[in-house]
């Protein structure tokens, strides 16, 4: 502990602080009453904040704190899911693509070239209007995942390619390690510290994908995220009503999480950087 | 010419320092190449580094200073201390780094990379009658004129070497200095590449610092040599009168440890590793690794005694048989 | 022929540069053949300097590069007729940069037991740290000073020695060493080519040294060959090849080693730029040849053999009885 403080800067303390209260909020206070913040009809509607309802409640009846932390859970939750299989599908199929060579890397190449190059936007638009707003969290995941999964691979195919040519995978060849063995022990070091960095990209932008696609209605509006939060807020026309905490709230709350989350990365790198003396 | 008097520098990494040149003071005079040598680790890079006004944090001097001194255009005397020599680059003294070939910006041809350089202290010619300047420049050191229309991945080492010396001494500076020049390359390209310094230096009489740990290089071209162990200067002398009379131990070890061609009786490396800097021991630095090392030797640093005129060294063993160099005299010149 | 540990034979391995249309060809290694004798463990050196293939011969010898003509046979085999295992209990590598050897985020000792487990057969791991205790040993190293430690603390010369060890553990008959010695210091540098001939010795392994400092390979090699621009130029016992060099290019490079008590003479010619060089069908050496003729710079010589255990290639010392191909 002694020694994070002596090496850690200010982005790295924001930040962190920051993801505390952000997990906080969505993951433990939902435990003490959050479970029916959805639930329309809730409370009487357009409460101003007071005591009972820090925010006050929605045109749907719904208590607007209780709402925003089911949402923040439900968007991290997403993005988690989405990121932690789009990273190992990807480091998976891009290692095995950068290893093997031939054939294999042809293939896998020319599917992960497809996918990065077609806008992703359009074909998530088509697919939400395709299964008309029936889609559950693990569906949205598994399709977000389908556009996250390509970023990645192709990165690690590139790392794959040079750290092949290095001395010491000659070493470990004549050391009898066997491909698997390689693989895990050379290259997963180099790989997973990339790897890291990405993982939280992934996070923000499947955010970002889901968030995208409920604003303009293309998402399942009963599930409670902080994009479907200004949905409604939008089609209730928050804005014109003066109702500011409504769609203040999540929009807020979505660039918060994108800050400290975006502080945290950096700054962790600059400790990295402080604690191997590269900085002043 | 450049002057160091008592130097010391140390590196500050987080919880400690790390002393990496102890109290060196030695001059390299005009129209002279003088080398430095000594294994890796000693401290002749950063000692290089120090005499290039090379210095940042988390890198810093603690003691001793710095002084070149040049003649301007008018004829009078110029010096600058450290601080201001990093001014005079490219001008007055300019720097080899190791792996120079290295630095070649591997997108651009090496003509432009030329031009870039030398146009910045050229601003009154005009593109064209530098680029002729430079040509004529590089037949002068024999390199084929394609070089300029080159990338540096089509030229061999030697090659890119051989450029970055033209670059180094286009601009006629008084002090070159080259850290290890050779040592990535083959003995006939070494030979070509020092054949070529030393022309370069005797054409246009500059002086050249040259750091390498093969004796054998210094032996070829150097007129006067330094033996560096550990941070600091334990030996300095005439190249000839160090080969046939080197007085320190470690100068004589280095010397014993080449092989040479026609000799092939056992040859003995040095065993054993230099002391860590971070904490380096209370007396002479040498004495662990040293055959001749006594009590005395580990735990009082050796003050420097004068072998001649031009020559000395720092060891216990001479005391007594020559004179003490006092640390406020000067240096002498010869 | 199964009087050979190794026999190489025509090899040659072309690498093309660019498009099918407008790029060039360099034939890296042409034509090279050498054989390492079966029962005598011998030291061969491969010198020439950057760019002459040698590292490139070594490879293909390694497996680590397909050749694009010619055979290589180890013991009498062909090299693609062995299985991965079985090749490395026979030959295995030390690399130049023992920094880049092994991985900066594993542990040193891991690819030494590694290769104690998987190529010396040991099964547990008593006998592992036996087999890797005695290796090091040999090295002038102790298990304690390297368990558990990355590469960063060491030092080159202590690397290089640990590479050394790892080589040792299957008891490989043939080791090639890629400029071993280029990055160390050269007040180590006399340790580990000593080393080596004491492993010769005690061991009975054969050595492939490949560098480009004659010092080292004179003071160390039974058999040298010279190499320019992918031919071998010269080739024989050590002390014939050295104490009597017959091609311009072992004169110069033999001359050209910074002496300790005398001085370089005259200039030399330094070679132009790479690409020229490679793409002539004559002798590679003529353009900087004291001694070039017009023949020489028309077509390639031949391997004429001056005296027993001596080869040279060049048109000086063609005679109608020693170079029987012309």
């Amino acid at each position: 502990m002694k020694s994070f403080l002596k090496y850690s800067n200010l982005q790295l303390k924001i930040g962190l602080i920051l993801l505390i209260i952000i997990f906080t909020i969505g993951f433990i206070f939902p435990l003490f009453r959050g479970s029916h913040a959805d639930e329309w009809n809730s409370y009487p509607k357009y409460l101003k904040p007071g005591i009972e309802h820090i925010f006050g409640t929605n045109a749907l009846g719904q208590d607007i704190f209780w709402l925003l932390a089911k949402s923040i859970r439900s968007s991290l939750i997403i993005g988690l899911i989405v990121a932690f299989f789009a990273t190992i599908i990807g480091v998976f199929l891009g290692m095995l693509a950068g290893l093997q060579g031939g054939y294999v890397d042809r293939i896998i190449s020319l599917v992960m070239d497809t996918f990065i190059v077609v806008p992703s936007l359009p074909i998530l638009i088509l697919i939400a209007s395709l299964l008309k707003g029936q889609t559950s969290v693990l569906a949205m995941a598994a399709v977000l995942i389908l556009f996250s999964w390509s970023w990645p691979a192709r990165q690690v195919r590139s790392m794959a390619l040079s750290l092949r040519e290095r001395d010491f995978i000659d070493t470990a060849c004549f050391s009898g390690e066997s491909k698997l063995k390689i693989l895990i022990k050379e290259f997963l070091p180099f790989i997973l510290s990339w790897s890291a960095a990405n993982f939280i990209n992934t996070i923000l932008s499947a955010i970002r994908m889901e968030s995208t696609l409920a604003v303009i209605g293309m998402s399942n509006n009963s599930l409670a995220t902080l994009g479907t939060m200004i949905y409604w807020a939008l089609q209730y026309q928050a804005m014109l009503q003066g109702k500011w905490l409504w769609i203040g709230v999540p929009v807020i709350a979505t660039i918060v999480i994108f800050g400290a989350l975006f502080m945290t990365l950096s700054g962790a790198q600059k400790y990295n950087a402080t604690k191997r003396g590269q900085l002043a | 010419m450049l002057k160091l008097s008592n130097v010391s520098a140390r590196y500050n990494v987080f919880d400690y320092y790390v002393n990496v040149i102890n109290n060196v003071s030695f001059t390299v005079n005009e129209n002279e190449i003088f080398g430095i040598a000594g294994e890796s680790g000693c401290g002749k890079s950063t000692l290089l580094k120090v005499m290039y006004d090379f210095i940042e944090y988390p890198f810093e001097i603690t003691s001793g200073s710095v002084e070149l001194e040049s003649a301007g255009a008018n004829g009078e005397i110029n010096k600058y201390k450290n601080g201001e020599i990093r001014n005079r680059r490219w001008r007055e003294i300019s720097y080899v780094p190791q792996g120079a070939m290295h630095v070649l910006n591997p997108v651009t041809k090496i003509g432009a990379q030329f031009y870039d350089t030398v146009s910045r202290h050229n601003k009154s010619v005009n593109k064209k009658e530098l680029n002729d300047r430079i040509v004529a420049y590089l037949k002068e050191l024999e390199l084929p004129p394609e070089v300029m229309k080159s990338y540096p991945h089509q030229l061999s080492g030697g090659m890119k070497q051989r450029v970055m010396i033209a670059l180094a001494t286009f601009q006629n500076p008084a002090l070159m200095l080259a850290d290890e020049p050779t040592t990535a390359l083959d003995v006939v390209v070494q030979r070509g590449i020092l054949g070529m310094l030393s022309r370069v230096q005797k054409r246009i009489n500059n002086s050249i610092v040259i750091v390498s740990h093969d004796l054998g290089v210094h032996y070829q071209i150097t007129d006067r040599m330094g033996i560096m162990y550990a941070g600091e200067m334990v030996e300095i002398g005439p190249t000839d009168e160090l080969f046939t009379n080197p007085r320190h131990p470690y100068t004589k070890m280095l010397i014993n440890a080449l092989p040479r061609i026609g000799d092939i009786s056992q040859k003995e490396g040095i065993s054993g590793t230099p002391p860590s800097l971070r904490s380096p021991p209370p007396g002479c630095r040498f004495a662990s690794r040293c055959m001749y090392a006594s009590e005395l030797c580990k735990k009082l640093p050796p003050c420097k005694y004068y072998i001649s005129g031009t020559h000395q060294a720092s060891c216990h063993l001479l005391k007594g048989l020559y004179p003490k160099l006092q640390p406020e005299e000067a240096i002498p010149r010869d | 022929m199964t009087e050979y540990l190794l026999n190489v034979e025509n090899l040659s391995k072309s690498f093309q540069f660019g498009g099918i249309f407008m790029g060039s060809k360099i034939m890296a290694v042409d034509n090279v053949s050498l054989r390492l004798p079966k029962d005598n463990p011998c030291i061969t050196s491969i010198v020439g300097e950057s760019g002459s293939g040698k590292t490139t011969l070594a490879r293909m010898i390694l497996g680590l590069l397909d050749p694009t003509f010619g055979e290589i046979s180890l013991d009498g085999r062909k090299l693609k007729g062995f299985g991965k295992k079985e090749f490395y209990r026979l030959v295995q590598p030390i690399f130049q940069n023992p920094f880049s050897t092994f991985s900066a985020r594993n542990k040193v000792d891991t690819y030494l037991y590694e290769t104690a487990r998987n190529i010396a057969g040991c099964k547990s791991a008593a006998l592992a740290d036996e087999a890797v205790g005695r290796a090091l040993d040999s090295v002038g190293l102790g298990l304690n000073q390297i368990k558990g430690k990355y590469p960063n603390q060491f030092s080159g010369g202590e690397l290089q020695r640990i590479s050394i060890a790892r080589a040792l553990i299957p008891s490989p008959k043939l080791i090639i060493a890629d400029e071993p010695v280029a990055m160390v210091d050269a007040s180590m540098r006399m340790n580990i080519v000593n080393l080596f001939k004491r492993l010769r010795d005690e061991y009975k392994v054969s050595f492939i040294y490949v560098t480009h400092d004659l010092s080292t390979a004179y003071y160390v090699s039974d058999y040298i060959a010279t190499m320019y621009r992918g031919n071998v130029i010269e080739y024989g016992n050590a002390k014939l090849v050295l104490g009597n060099p017959a091609h311009p290019y072992t004169k110069l490079l033999l001359d050209s080693i910074p002496k300790v008590g005398q001085r370089w003479s005259k200039d030399v010619v330094l070679p132009d730029i790479e690409s020229k060089e490679y793409a002539s069908e004559s002798c590679r050496f003529a353009p900087r040849c004291p001694h070039a003729t017009e023949q020489c710079r028309q077509s390639m010589p031949g391997l004429a053999e001056i005296e027993e255990n001596h080869l040279v290639l060049c048109y000086k010392y063609h005679t109608e009885k020693n170079c029987p191909s012309m």
